[in-house]
């Protein structure tokens, strides 16, 4: 509650820097290394199930599943990082992001923490403009001395970039 | 010899002798004998004898041949007139004659009784003089039926329709569950979850025929389009139209009327040829557009044939060159070169005018179509006509599906696709030699097509004598045998967007939730068919003359076997 209504403050109180607001993330696992998402766009997190494997798709698209009568994709972070496969068990979890129209899921290791961070705690990742695969981070930031990349999901799993990360992976 | 009436009174029973011979038409017309038998039972006592002697062996039978006929003795309180009823839908498909044999006499009697004997041939002389032989008339339903309609928010039918889905997911899962009870143990419960489903489907059919429409909504258009037209170009046509009352949903019908107009505008201005050309090739000054409407196999069936030109492949195949769009040593079918229209980019005409010539057309009519579940074929011949069929699925929610077995996937086969699903006997089997296998199948070679190759399922049968062929019709009535592992149930399937969240999966038309809650991928038979075609092209080399051929998922390369 206090974080939203400390949220709602700094709306009002500077609506013309943007730059200056705290956003909250939640952060997770791939490996040794953690990533976070803005939290306005997690829908809910999901224990692992058993996916319906696509046909023909990239292989980090891990299938579909059922999330209450809606078919949702899930895509497999690791995979898309080029580290391997993740081999699903119990503690595995899907983040199940809403992006504009869509939603889908993200396999992850674990879930981490949820973070509190000034929009100036966020680093800029260096040579971004130089190299394209860096475009899905929205900024690197250092918490408890580990870095944290901050990612946007939608240009992780654009669909329009789809074919193009296909053929890469592949 | 008179048997006296019964021992218990029963108010004006009469006897009567139905001798019912089905044609194979029958049962091409969906009518089902068993369902007249019971109608039949529901009139009185009766007692049915089937002749079964044309039958014959197992091996040699034809399963859409009509083989039995059957003799009923009814005993009942109705009248001929209401047993012609009974056979009212059926009349012209079927051998029926009705004997009264007009005697009185009690339901108990007659059972008890031997019925042969009974029934004996000098009895028969003698208790019914008049056997009236009669061939059956549709009583042309003089009454008018004054409809009453509401109007209703679309949004509140959509909401009914989106439940009712739910519903029957939840009805699978419940009879998922309650297959495994036993029948002894809860006779009640097992017998309330079959009435279930059947309330459920009887509620579904009502919902969807909510959103039915006819199609003259769309139809009632076209006139004044072809009027239109002609009067700019310097044409005659004559636009006749058929099964303008054919349903369907109602969102087919919105979205069709833009590729209609294509259509007809395309026969009109590239079809039809100039009155003065038309005489000169012995034809009538006026062409005729033919556009019609009429259900098939579950699907709706939309034709627009005009008796023009045709397509001119030559023409096509020169432009397809010019424009890059085919490599010029293409080697290419009729078929294919016929589908080349169906490319992005591609035009005949000379120059662009206000009804054609931009290239923005046919591949747009063919995308929408298949934005429905929807597919586009065309026949053509030369100085005679062309004909486009385009083939769509009555509802967009709902379809009955045969779940199988793929290795650890489950896939759905679309039902009204399915002809006979078998396990072929090793000596059936047979491969070309770019490694297709092949499958005798009633006397004609259909392709086997493996399912667990395309679908990229790794644990799956491969051998068709181990699991099992369903074999479906296909694009333009191609029988195809798909290998599966095993079939699992059938059941009614709420289809699911997969592009909502995902994109378009090549193969796959849609997926529905099973009853254990896990997604199961819809099959799209005329994708696949086409994907099994270029599969084998490919692997044997001959690929290198594809007409990019990646994006025509309209029944490329096989020729069209007309199927009635």
């Amino acid at each position: 509650m206090t974080a939203l209504a400390a949220k709602e403050d700094t709306r009002t109180e500077d609506q013309a820097s943007e730059e200056e607001e705290i956003k909250q993330y939640i952060s997770f696992n791939v490996g040794d290394e953690l990533y976070a998402v803005e939290i306005t766009t997690v829908r809910e997190i999901k224990g692992w199930i058993p996916t319906t494997s696509l046909p023909n798709s990239p292989e980090y698209m891990r299938g579909v599943i059922n999330l209450r009568g809606v078919i949702v994709p899930v895509f497999d972070l690791r995979t898309r990082f080029r580290r391997g496969h993740t081999k699903p068990g119990k503690t595995h979890v899907v983040i199940i992001v809403k992006l504009e129209e869509r939603t889908i899921g993200i396999l992850v290791d674990a879930v981490s923490d949820i973070l509190t961070i000034p929009a100036e705690d966020i680093l800029s990742v260096p040579d971004q403009d130089v190299n394209p695969e860096y475009a899905f981070m929205e900024g690197l930031v250092a918490v408890d001395e580990k870095m944290v990349a901050i990612v946007r999901p939608k240009l992780l799993f654009d669909m329009a970039l789809l074919p193009e990360i296909a053929a890469e992976v592949a | 010899m008179l048997r006296l009436p019964a021992r218990r009174a029963i108010p004006r029973t009469a006897s009567f002798k139905i001798s019912f011979k089905p044609y194979v038409e029958l049962f091409q017309r969906a009518n089902e004998p068993l369902l007249l038998i019971r109608e039949l039972g529901q009139l009185g006592q009766l007692v049915l004898e089937l002749d079964s002697s044309e039958l014959p062996d197992i091996e040699d039978m034809e399963a859409e041949h009509a083989y039995f006929c059957w003799t009923f003795r009814l005993v009942s309180e109705y009248g001929e007139a209401d047993i012609l009823e009974v056979f009212e839908f059926v009349e012209g498909d079927c051998d029926l004659e009705i004997a009264d044999l007009g005697i009185y006499l009690s339901p108990d009697d007659f059972v008890d009784d031997d019925a042969a004997g009974l029934f004996g041939p000098e009895e028969e002389a003698a208790t019914a003089p008049t056997v009236k032989i009669k061939s059956l008339k549709r009583t042309a339903g003089g009454e008018t039926v004054v409809s009453q309609s509401i109007r209703v928010e679309l949004d509140k039918v959509d909401r009914l329709v989106n439940m009712v889905g739910e519903l029957v997911i939840t009805q699978a899962m419940l009879r998922e569950q309650g297959g495994q009870l036993l029948v002894e143990q809860y006779p009640n419960l097992v017998q309330g979850i079959e009435e279930l489903s059947r309330h459920i489907r009887d509620l579904q059919e009502s919902v969807m025929a909510i959103r039915a429409q006819p199609v003259k909504s769309v139809f009632s258009r076209m006139p004044r389009l072809v009027r239109e037209l002609t009067a700019s170009l310097g044409k005659k046509a004559r636009l006749v139209m058929t099964g303008e009352e054919t349903e369907v949903d109602k969102t087919v019908t919105e979205r069709i009327g833009d590729p209609l107009m294509h259509m007809i505008r395309n026969s009109v201005d590239h079809g039809l040829e100039l009155p003065e050309a038309r005489l000169k090739a012995g034809k009538q000054e006026e062409g005729i557009i033919h556009l019609s409407a009429f259900h098939r196999g579950g699907r709706i069936l939309i034709e627009i044939e005009d008796d023009g030109a045709g397509i001119n492949g030559e023409i096509v195949l020169k432009k397809a060159i010019e424009k890059g769009l085919v490599s010029p040593e293409a080697n290419l079918s009729d078929e294919e070169i016929n589908n080349l229209i169906f490319m992005p980019g591609f035009s005949t005409a000379e120059n662009v005018t206000n009804v054609s010539g931009r290239g923005v057309g046919m591949d747009v009519v063919r995308k929408n179509i298949q934005g429905l579940g929807g597919r586009i074929s065309i026949s053509s011949t030369p100085g005679q006509g062309s004909k486009f069929t385009m083939s769509l699925p009555l509802t967009l929610a709902v379809m009955d599906g045969m779940v199988v077995d793929i290795g650890h996937e489950k896939y759905v086969l679309p039902l009204g696709n399915i002809i006979q699903t078998l396990r072929p006997r090793q000596k059936d089997i047979n491969s070309l030699p770019d490694g297709r296998g092949i499958m005798m199948f009633r006397g004609e070679y259909i392709f086997l097509v493996p399912l667990y190759d395309i679908f990229d399922v790794s644990d799956a049968l491969h051998d068709p004598c181990e699991g099992l062929v369903v074999v479906v019709e296909g694009d333009g009535g191609v029988l195809m045998g798909f290998i599966v592992d095993d079939l699992v149930n059938q059941q009614q399937v709420v289809i699911k967007s997969l592009e909502s969240n995902y994109q378009l999966v090549k193969g796959i038309s849609g997926a529905t939730i099973l009853g254990n809650g896990r997604v199961s991928l819809i099959v799209d038979i005329a994708t696949v068919q086409d994907m099994s075609t270029q599969h084998y092209s490919e692997s044997c080399g001959r690929g290198g003359n594809n007409v990019q051929a990646t994006d025509i998922p309209v029944s490329q390369a096989q020729t069209s076997v007309e199927v009635h």
